[in-house]
């Protein structure tokens, strides 16, 4: 069944018609046409789907479209404030936290919702926090230290 | 030197005809400087071209600087996290004396790039880098004459950095590229006259800097496949048999009939379903149902080295010395183990991905493939359209690690656009990238050592069932060896094929426990007892440098430290690895605490991001050392997601250290994939010396400690 629902898409408002059996991730990637958010395995265990959805980390392989009814939803394409980076970002590109690229949205967005509620994670508390979030090619070290240089810079609250 | 002097000289260079194409492909490429060659000719790339003949590797351009003065640089390479983008673009950079910044990097596109015969086996840095620097050369040198021209001096008083040519007794006199280039149509083909620089003269070349497409992936916006959008584009979903060889008995379609826009297609055994959304054709597929015939199981995840010793039984010897016999008669302990690896997956987190457009005769695709120009091949040979009709286009890889060289997804999707005359894009599932994974074979390692009063190996004697002959030159010094291969064709169940360095993880755990439990037997310390026996002195140096940093103290195992050690050799780099673990005798986990990982790759080109790939390689070599594993009943693989294929999270990363033999006057080896061999033996022998337990078969889980702690 069709069904039309209204939420805040990456800071815009937004409305939509989507099937009731549709997930979040498809309607992302296919009826909204962002492609940062990427399909991994289509069953919660990767992480590389992941987006904010009320600053919440939220696996949208797993999440039906009208779950975001009236909420709000920021994938990777929307962290950026006037083309300039996101300070996870800016740590990912610095640490150099990535290979291919392909987990690193979900990365990004699973580690700034760790942040929001943990603004000051110790290192255990960051691998804790980031454990359901796979990447095959071994980045994880420096996604540490990104995640840690990150929250530092992010201190006083400016992005959060 | 006029323009079209230059232009005339060229043409008469050139010792064949241009043909039609030719002209075409020039056209195609605009203007600017152009620096062309054959690969035949200059023979360097012959090592990954598979030494075809003809067209295909007789004319290639390699770099463009254009009127702007801006360069592009052709490669065939692509780029799927292994950091290409940059250290190609670096080696360019610092050949052409132009800002990193300034740098266009066209990567596997088969129009417009050279042909090239895949990303694969560490080969880039060894066997593309220097092609690329002979034409780099030749294109400053063709600029500092068109300064010459420009400026009205003598070529030999110019100088090029930055970008810019300028009067060594004056730098303000100066001349940019753009200003050079513009208007200008000018096509060369290295002379080998041009200087390249030696390392002393590098500025670019083994600088850290960060990666080129760092930036647009953590936008999100890097284009992979599956993330093309053409006009009425449809999502493909493939009906899979339960197991590979089955064949199909009936199909009914009828429970999809009145599904709202899908429409199913069949061809033989070849099931497929289209809808404008994914989902959708998800579950239009799964309501479609299927017969098939499945063959009867010859072997499953437990009893696949019985079948494996029995059935692969051509032996060949891969290398030989001296006499067994007398090996053993010399040797005063006598070691015989068999060790055993199971299949491993490639687990990109991406999966095999294509989208294709059949228009006009012409197709047009966009594949996660680690080989474009076999793709083409393969899609030109199976569908039978002129190799000139199908266009693999670049893309961003989202991993690799061979198991993008098979392309079965590409040429599913060719299909399916041909047959329906739509574009489509097919994303096999995770379940499906399980399913027809081309795994790293399991396979089973026989071993013999002998050893005399002093701590000297007398004999070594070991057969490899399945796991091929990569870096299985001994660099041990054994009087007394022989190394056998043994195969059989068409053994296993389903595709195997090159996994990141292929067959050398398997070996070498297999080899570096042997000889770690030759030095216990021995009672002498494990890098101690290398060392005493090591032929090879670049890998003597690699151990030196491991042991050194990692603060190695000689000991006998088991210490209780959980150190382990172990050497190998790969595409043309000698490593050497340290790990050190803890491990839980109660529940037999294994805690990863920090892994040391020495190389000398000779040259290194960009130390930053060879320390990258170390890291990731030794990552990603945790998993199968400690614990994935395909489990199978023959052709029916039951692996299928990430929660019963467990690959190396946060919480299994140790603290990892990369160093580096520092020899910038040797040549460049291969940096992608080396150190993963190592992984696997150094885990099995710390976790010997932590507790006693050990284990002769990867992964290395707690069962199997626990198992091994109770003999
Ligand atoms: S695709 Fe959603 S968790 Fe893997
Ligand atoms: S960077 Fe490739 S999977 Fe993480």
């Amino acid at each position: 069944m069709k069904k039309t629902i209204q939420f805040t898409f990456n800071n815009k408002p937004t409305t939509l018609e989507v099937e009731d059996n549709q997930t979040l991730l498809w309607v992302i990637r296919t009826s909204l046409n962002m492609t940062g958010t990427k399909y991994g395995c289509g069953f919660g265990h990767c992480g590389s789907c992941t987006v904010l959805v009320d600053k919440e980390p939220t696996r949208t392989c797993l999440t039906m479209a009208d779950f975001v009814e009236g909420k709000n939803v920021l994938t990777i394409e929307g962290l950026a404030r006037n083309g300039e980076l996101h300070p996870v970002q800016k740590a990912f590109v610095e640490h150099d936290a990535l290979q291919c690229g392909f987990c690193t949205p979900g990365m990004i967005v699973n580690a700034i919702g760790l942040l929001y509620r943990n603004p000051e994670p110790t290192r255990q508390e960051i691998i804790d926090g980031m454990h359901e979030n796979l990447c095959r090619c071994g980045s994880y070290g420096r996604i540490l230290d990104a995640i840690q240089s990150a929250s530092k810079e992010m201190k006083g609250g400016k992005w959060l | 030197m006029k323009e079209a002097r230059i232009n005339e000289l060229y043409f008469r260079d050139f010792d064949k005809p241009l043909s039609r194409d030719r002209r075409d492909f020039l056209k195609k490429l605009g203007n600017g400087i152009i620096i062309i060659f054959s690969i035949g000719e200059l023979g360097i790339l012959n090592g990954c071209s598979f030494g075809k003949g003809g067209e295909e590797d007789d004319f290639n351009a390699y770099l463009r600087i254009k009127e702007d003065g801006r360069v592009d640089c052709f490669t065939g390479k692509i780029e799927m996290g292994q950091g290409v983008i940059t250290s190609i673009a670096q080696v360019l950079a610092e050949e052409l004396d132009v800002p990193l910044s300034q740098v266009d990097m066209i990567m596997g596109d088969t129009e417009i790039c050279p042909y090239d015969a895949g990303t694969w086996g560490s080969m880039t840095t060894r066997f593309f880098d220097p092609v690329l620097r002979a034409a780099a050369a030749e294109a400053r040198m063709v600029l500092i004459e068109l300064a010459a021209e420009h400026l009205k001096v003598d070529k030999e008083q110019l100088k090029a950095a930055e970008g810019v040519v300028f009067l060594t007794s004056d730098p303000k006199k100066k001349v940019d590229y753009a200003t050079l280039t513009k208007g200008k149509k000018i096509v060369r083909k290295p002379s080998g006259e041009a200087h390249q620089k030696t390392p002393d003269e590098f500025r670019i070349i083994g600088k850290p800097v960060i990666s080129l497409d760092a930036e647009i992936k953590v936008r999100g916006v890097a284009k992979y496949s599956g993330d093309i959008r053409l006009p009425g584009m449809k999502y493909a979903r493939i009906k899979r048999p339960p197991s590979h060889g089955s064949k199909l008995v009936s199909m009914d379609g009828s429970a999809i009939e009145g599904m709202e826009g899908v429409e199913l297609f069949q061809d033989g055994d070849f099931i497929f379903v289209l809808h404008d959304n994914p989902e959708n054709a998800g579950q239009a597929i799964a309501r479609v149902k299927a017969e098939w015939e499945v063959p009867e199981s010859k072997a499953n995840d437990q009893t696949i080295f019985d079948y494996i010793k029995k059935t692969a039984t051509d032996a060949e010897v891969f290398e030989e010395g001296g006499n067994l016999e007398t090996g053993r008669s010399q040797a005063d302990v006598v070691v015989e183990e068999e060790y055993f690896d199971g299949y491993k997956a490639h687990a990109s987190i991406e999966t095999h991905t294509a989208t294709a457009e059949f228009k006009d005769g012409k197709l047009t695709m966009w594949a996660s493939s680690q080989t474009p120009f076999g793709t083409r091949q393969a899609i030109s040979d199976t569908f039978k359209i002129p190799l000139d009709k199908v266009h693999m286009k670049q893309i961003f890889l989202g991993g690799g690690f061979g198991g993008k060289i098979y392309n079965q997804q590409a040429i599913e999707a060719a299909r399916i656009a041909i047959m329906t005359q739509k574009p489509v894009q097919l994303i096999w599932t995770r379940q499906e990238e399980f399913m027809y994974d081309m795994f790293r074979s399991a396979a089973v390692m026989k071993a013999m050592s002998g050893v005399d009063k002093n701590g000297k190996m007398t004999m070594w004697e070991y057969d490899i069932y399945c796991a091929g002959s990569r870096g299985c030159n001994l660099f041990y010094e054994v009087p007394n060896n022989r190394t056998r291969t043994l195969n059989k064709e068409g053994l296993h169940p389903f595709g195997t094929g090159a996994w990141r360095a292929p067959g050398n993880s398997t070996t070498t755990f297999a080899r570096e426990s042997h000889i770690d439990i030759t030095a216990h037997r021995a009672g002498i310390d494990p890098v101690e007892f290398r060392l005493n026996n090591m032929k090879e002195p670049r890998m003597k140096r690699t151990l030196e440098l491991a042991a050194k940093t990692f603060g190695w103290e000689p000991g006998v195992t088991p210490s209780g430290r959980g150190v382990g050690v172990a050497l190998g050799f790969d595409a043309g780099t000698y490593v050497a690895i340290i790990a050190q673990v803890e491990v839980d005798k109660n529940t037999g986990k294994v805690q990863p605490v920090r892994i040391v990982c020495a190389q000398d790759m000779g040259q290194v080109v960009n130390p930053h991001g060879a320390a990258i790939q170390t890291e990731g390689g030794i990552t990603m070599g945790l998993g199968y050392a400690l614990s994935e594993d395909v489990v199978f009943d023959w052709g029916k693989v039951n692996t299928s997601n990430f929660d019963d294929y467990e690959i190396t999270r946060f919480a299994t990363t140790p603290v990892i250290e990369a160093v580096f033999i520092d020899d910038m006057n040797s040549a460049p080896q291969g940096g992608g994939e080396p150190a993963i061999i190592c992984v696997g033996g150094a885990i099995a022998n710390a976790v010997f010396d932590a507790c006693g337990a050990r284990v002769f078969q990867v992964p290395i889980t707690p069962e199997r400690i626990l198992a091994a702690l109770e003999i």
